[in-house]
């Protein structure tokens, strides 16, 4: 069967597949001839097998993910839903803010980093780190049945892992932070609304996880760096 | 034409680079050594820098045929770096400025190292690796700024290759990483070790305690847990030396890898001192071909401190207009790649 490629990244295709009857994404990730073949792996089983058990945590605890079909471990494969009608919410925030007005584009993403800010914070009340949170890593799928016209589905689990620690959290945030600033630096105003709508859905660890997510960004020489 | 003098101090190298129109004419350079097992401290290098400087500046004139009324500016590192030995090259900059009537610039270490890798390379607008002793940075330029896309949210890799040359007492001359390039070229054994990539981001502080466990086991172990029967460890310094090659650079090729796909670029820049080994460039000229992409990577000449890449970057914010009145000619410690505004670029 010929497979269509839908996307390349850095570790891995995309191809629009076929489980069981079913259209799915299957998601393959490539060796690395730079690394050492016992790290490379580790890592792509290690990632593999992060991407399923976050992906099925999520699910449980009623956050939207894509469901993992199949996971072949020794053709790193891993057959998940598609969502063939999302955008990410990279490109919904460029569009927003070309089409639209100051105004509009941002009340418009205002809502957009209300409900993304809960869903990270419902994350975390359930230990499930992400690790790789960025725009790109946010689909936003149109649906007609919910209250607020599309859906927002995280992906990209690959680097995620189960931990209560208030550190990981506070990494988490801060990684999404960076990752704002530097492909949406000209809305500087979408990080503080994540935080806020964040908080509320966080649970009890609020005032720590703040408090460390403070720590991480002062962090000795991330900002001092020695030359 | 813009003939420049620079002078750089903000850590164990103190160097001065003369530079004409892009043309190389003098670049010399004085590294402090400290004995095996101890790292450079901010006093004793700036004292070591205070004795050597003046002859590099002599040197250094020689070399370029030049007197110093043949130059245009002169150039110094305002920072990052330590206080004190930053502080010996911003006092003679600012001496010579006065006596040889040129104006004085304070240029960002890190945008020397990016423009002096440009230089010498070619490169157009690489993602810039920046690896050092006190960095740790992928750079992608865009408009008018050199931006920070991932970073170590600790230690600098170079740090923690110092610091694990320290545990295992690997001479520091003339570099503790060079030391470790070579012992881990007789490596056999790949130990397993934390691989820490977080978003863009990476973090080297685990690895490095991690293998101070091994390194030195008993030594912090019996604090946590009582292993009489463990047994001795049947890997060999440079297994260790080889293992935490492999692990650190693969993450460095990781996130670079990741800006490459995130910017879209097909270019490598690799500069600063960890950017000399030749294991690094290796891997990263695996994960570029893979991708089609071009490594561009410079020797120790130009990738550790010197002062010819402040010479440059200096001269290339002089002909950009860029001007300094004397009471701005201070240093600090902290100064971000993102802050300066790159006004020398068109593109």
């Amino acid at each position: 069967m010929a497979l269509e490629i839908l996307k390349q990244g850095a570790e891995g295709r995309l191809y629009l597949g076929e489980f069981k009857g079913e259209s799915c994404l299957i998601k393959e990730r490539f060796v690395k001839k730079y690394r050492h073949p016992e790290l490379d792996t580790q890592i792509t089983r290690q990632r593999m097998k992060a991407e399923v058990k976050a992906a099925g945590r999520c699910l449980a605890a009623g956050i939207l993910a894509p469901r993992i079909l199949h996971s072949d471990l020794t053709g790193h494969k891993l057959y998940m839903e598609y969502f063939g009608s999302a955008q990410t919410a990279k490109q919904y925030i460029q569009e927003t803010v070309a089409k639209s007005t100051d105004e509009q584009a941002k009340q418009s993403l205002e809502e957009l980093c209300t409900s993304i800010g809960g869903i990270i914070g419902r994350m975390h009340a359930n230990n499930i780190i992400h690790g790789d949170l960025t725009t790109s890593n946010i689909l936003i799928n149109p649906n007609s049945n919910s209250s607020s016209s599309y859906d927002v589905i995280f992906i990209d689990f690959g680097l995620s892992h189960y931990n209560q620690a208030t550190e990981d959290k506070g990494v988490d945030l801060y990684v999404l932070e960076r990752a704002l600033l530097s492909t949406h630096s000209e809305q500087p105003y979408l990080f503080e609304h994540i935080l806020a709508a964040y908080r509320k859905e966080c649970g009890k660890d609020e005032d720590a996880v703040l408090a460390k997510f403070e720590e991480v960004r002062a962090r000795g020489r991330k900002r001092t760096m020695i030359g | 034409m813009v003939c420049a003098l620079g002078i750089e101090g903000s850590a164990n190298k103190i160097g001065v680079g003369i530079i004409n129109d892009g043309k190389v004419l003098a670049n010399v350079r004085r590294t402090y050594i400290t004995p095996p097992g101890e790292g450079f401290l901010p006093k004793e290098t700036a004292k070591h820098h205070r004795e050597a400087i003046l002859a590099l500046v002599q040197a250094s004139l020689k070399e370029a045929q030049l007197k110093p009324s043949d130059l245009d500016v002169i150039c110094y590192t305002k920072g990052p770096g330590m206080a004190p030995p930053l502080l010996v090259g911003a006092i003679v900059a600012r001496t010579l400025s006065l006596l040889w009537k040129k104006p004085l610039l304070g240029v960002n270490h890190c945008i020397g190292h990016i423009e002096m890798g440009r230089l010498i390379t070619g490169a157009q607008n690489p993602i810039v690796l920046y690896v050092s002793g006190g960095n740790t940075q992928v750079i992608a330029y865009s408009n008018k700024r050199y931006r920070i896309f991932g970073e170590t949210i600790d230690i600098a890799v170079g740090n923690c290759l110092d610091r694990f040359a320290r545990i295992i007492k690997l001479s520091n001359d003339p570099s503790p990483g060079y030391n470790i390039e070579q012992l881990a070229k007789q490596g056999q054994h790949y130990i397993k070790l934390p691989y820490v990539v977080k978003g863009m981001d990476v973090s080297f502080s685990g690895i490095l305690s991690h293998i101070e466990e091994l390194a030195e086991p008993g030594k912090r172990r019996n604090k946590r847990k009582k292993q009489q029967d463990e047994p001795e460890p049947d890997y060999s310094q440079a297994d260790l030396c080889y293992s935490l090659q492999e692990t650190i650079f693969a993450m460095l090729v990781e996130i670079t890898e990741r800006a490459m796909a995130h910017c879209e670029s097909n270019e490598v820049l690799i500069v600063g001192g960890v950017g000399c080994n030749e294991r690094l460039q290796e891997m990263m000229r695996i994960m570029c071909e893979e991708r089609n992409g071009k490594l561009f990577a410079i020797d120790e000449r130009y990738c550790i401190d010197n002062g010819l890449m402040i010479a440059h970057a200096g001269a290339e914010m002089f002909s950009a207009g860029t001007q300094m009145p004397l009471e701005d000619a201070f240093v600090t410690q902290r100064y971000r790649t993102d802050e300066v505004l790159v006004n020398w670029r068109q593109d």
